[in-house]
């Protein structure tokens, strides 16, 4: 037990300086907004120095109920950059309605992704879970006094409330008709002949994660939270949990319901083909940018499915891939979106709004593109990068039609990314005047990733390659 | 004789009744709380049933942390309710449109 301990560091540090964060919030009130997220941003650091300390390391603690492994340092890591990221750019946003409460959400939510990415067991998948959902809800209704924030909160809360609850319900069939929550133990009950009992376990379970990285036909919810949340929580949900989630669904899919792959793989080409297809068109017409990139997600989560439904190591690998350079590039998304205001200090989130921005704020509007490009997986972008290694995964597993549909799929995508880049640079100048104010943190991280996603990227493929494969072989 | 299929004919009924309330029901937001916490008592009953018939008893201490989750996921609930009513004045589903598209 004690040897377990430390094999645990980033989740006791983070528990450890959440808590911290909490008392120096209650003791000193919300003034130090400043030294909150520091102490943040320290602790995320620590964590992420113990995980990398753990490189190598392929161990299961507490009784097997959580893994020590590669797979879920790797998880771990993308999802604490993408929280301190979303700690760095709050109080600019929030200016004086920061509270402490939100770095100490922020990193109670990296604690349940990471014990979520790390899980080998129902217990520990469901506890992580909703330590990660429970911070949620709150971060989603933070601007209490507007409308939209507590709606979208609400929304949020019972959409999210149902989702567990059916993932719940697949748990206790899988639990009963495989007599253990061990990841482990139930891929050996799913070795034989499947009773309807798993069968329906597997189906539940796969459809409350499924509403997690917000799937079609589990959607509904992704464009009204987006819009509604505050754009450093949006930048947030579309970050990190995302990568939380998809590397549970991976996990469970090949550690748990491995021998069962002819069952669950049509449920996940189903949600990967309906998801890349809605995501698409329903992105079409979108006037709020947020809409947009909630839309944009919903459509990527579909190719990362395809890598998953490959349910090979190279698809795993796909997978990991894809989501480090997602995240960047919706990050980096959201930062522009960031510093979009107009003369009284509102944010823009219109897109009619963006018209001649190339002439306001050229190097924003030369990000922007980046990313829009990048999300899209036009070549020279190194967007295009994991794209080609999903739709190969898919291939080399026999699923060519799927990668077709893929690739037809992401063609549509490709036309309202490329209409905003119009809108910024063909338009007639739009009424509202974007305010030039510049913010040197987050003009930095906008600069570095937008860097990263263009050229750049391609000289980091062997190093993403070295990793990744590190990562996903654990599962194998 | 009370055999684990009735268990699961009671469990999966409640969980059905759940999923309804959450999705028929257009009136109040109260009473969609009250459909999560119905489904997560399908859910336990299920863990609890299983876990005797398996003779195991991981799926009582399951139970015991669903119950634990569920108490703080509705006090969150609530309080998120709390601030939506503050705003609009109203807890009616058909209310919440703020956001369209």
């Amino acid at each position: 037990m004690t040897a377990d301990l430390a094999l645990i560091w980033p989740e006791l540090i983070l528990t450890i300086g959440g808590l911290v964060t909490l008392m120096l919030g209650t003791f000193l009130g919300d003034r130090q907004v400043g030294l909150y997220q520091l102490a943040a941003l320290l602790t995320l650091a620590a964590a992420a120095v113990a995980v990398v300390a753990l490189f190598g390391v392929n161990a299961s603690v507490f009784s097997n109920t959580l893994a020590v492994d590669n797979f879920g340092g790797f998880a771990k890591l993308v999802i604490y950059g993408a929280s301190a990221v979303s700690i760095l750019i709050a109080p600019r946003f929030f200016a004086g309605g920061m509270r402490a409460e939100y770095p100490v959400l922020i990193l109670f939510a990296a604690l349940g992704m990471g014990i979520m990415a790390s899980s080998r067991d129902l217990m520990t998948l469901y506890v992580g879970l909703e330590l990660n959902s429970l911070a949620a809800y709150v971060l989603a209704s933070f601007m209490r006094s507007d409308d939209r924030s507590s709606e979208a909160g609400l929304k949020y809360f019972v959409l999210g409330a149902l989702a567990s609850g059916m993932l719940l319900y697949g748990i206790s069939l899988l639990y009963g008709f495989s007599g253990t929550t061990d990841f482990a133990g139930i891929a050996a009950a799913m070795g034989g002949k499947l009773n309807p009992g798993l069968i329906f376990g597997i189906v539940f379970v796969l459809a409350g994660l499924a509403f997690k990285v917000s799937a079609v036909p589990f959607h509904m919810w992704t464009p009204d939270v987006y819009e509604g949340a505050p754009t450093p929580v949006t930048a947030f949900f579309a970050s990190a949990p995302k990568v939380a989630a998809m590397a549970l669904m991976t996990r469970v899919a090949i550690d748990a319901m491995g021998p069962a792959i002819g069952a669950w793989q049509q449920i996940i080409i189903f949600l990967a083909l309906a998801s890349i297809i809605l995501g698409a068109v329903g992105a079409i017409g979108q006037k709020n940018i947020k809409r947009l990139l909630a839309y944009s997600s919903i459509n990527n989560v579909g190719f990362m499915l395809i890598g998953l439904a490959a349910g090979t190591q190279a698809g795993v690998q796909a997978v990991l891939t894809y989501l480090l350079v997602y995240v960047v590039t919706t990050v980096g998304a959201f930062l522009v979106l960031l510093q979009l205001r107009d003369a009284d200090g509102n944010y823009v989130e219109s897109i009619p709004a963006l018209a001649g921005l190339s002439q306001r704020r050229p190097g924003l509007a030369a990000a922007m593109a980046v990313f829009m490009l990048s999300l899209a997986g036009i070549p020279p972008l190194f967007g295009f990068w994991p794209k080609l290694l999903v739709f190969q995964a898919a291939v080399n597993a026999n699923l060519v039609p799927l990668a077709v549909a893929g690739i037809v799929a992401s063609v549509i995508g490709a036309f309202y990314y490329i209409a905003i880049i119009k809108t910024m640079y063909f338009d007639d100048k739009s009424e509202v005047e974007i305010d030039g104010s510049r913010n040197i943190v987050e003009g930095s991280i906008i600069t570095v990733s937008a860097l990263w996603l263009s050229i750049v990227g391609y000289l980091f493929i062997p190093m993403l390659t070295v990793a990744s494969a590190a990562a996903a072989s654990v599962l194998f | 004789m009370i055999s684990v299929g009735h268990y699961l004919a009671v469990s999966a009924v409640l969980f059905t009744l759940g999923v309804l309330g959450i999705f028929i029901n257009r009136k109040n937001i109260i009473v969609i709380l009250m459909a999560i916490e119905l489904i997560l008592l399908a859910v336990n009953i299920n863990l609890v049933a299983f876990s005797s018939a398996l003779g195991d008893l991981v799926g009582q201490v399951f139970a015991m942390f669903v119950l634990t989750v569920a108490a703080g996921e509705a006090a969150i609930g609530l309080a998120i309710l709390v601030i939506y009513f503050r705003g609009r004045g109203t807890i009616a589903v058909d209310d919440a449109n703020r956001m369209k598209g």
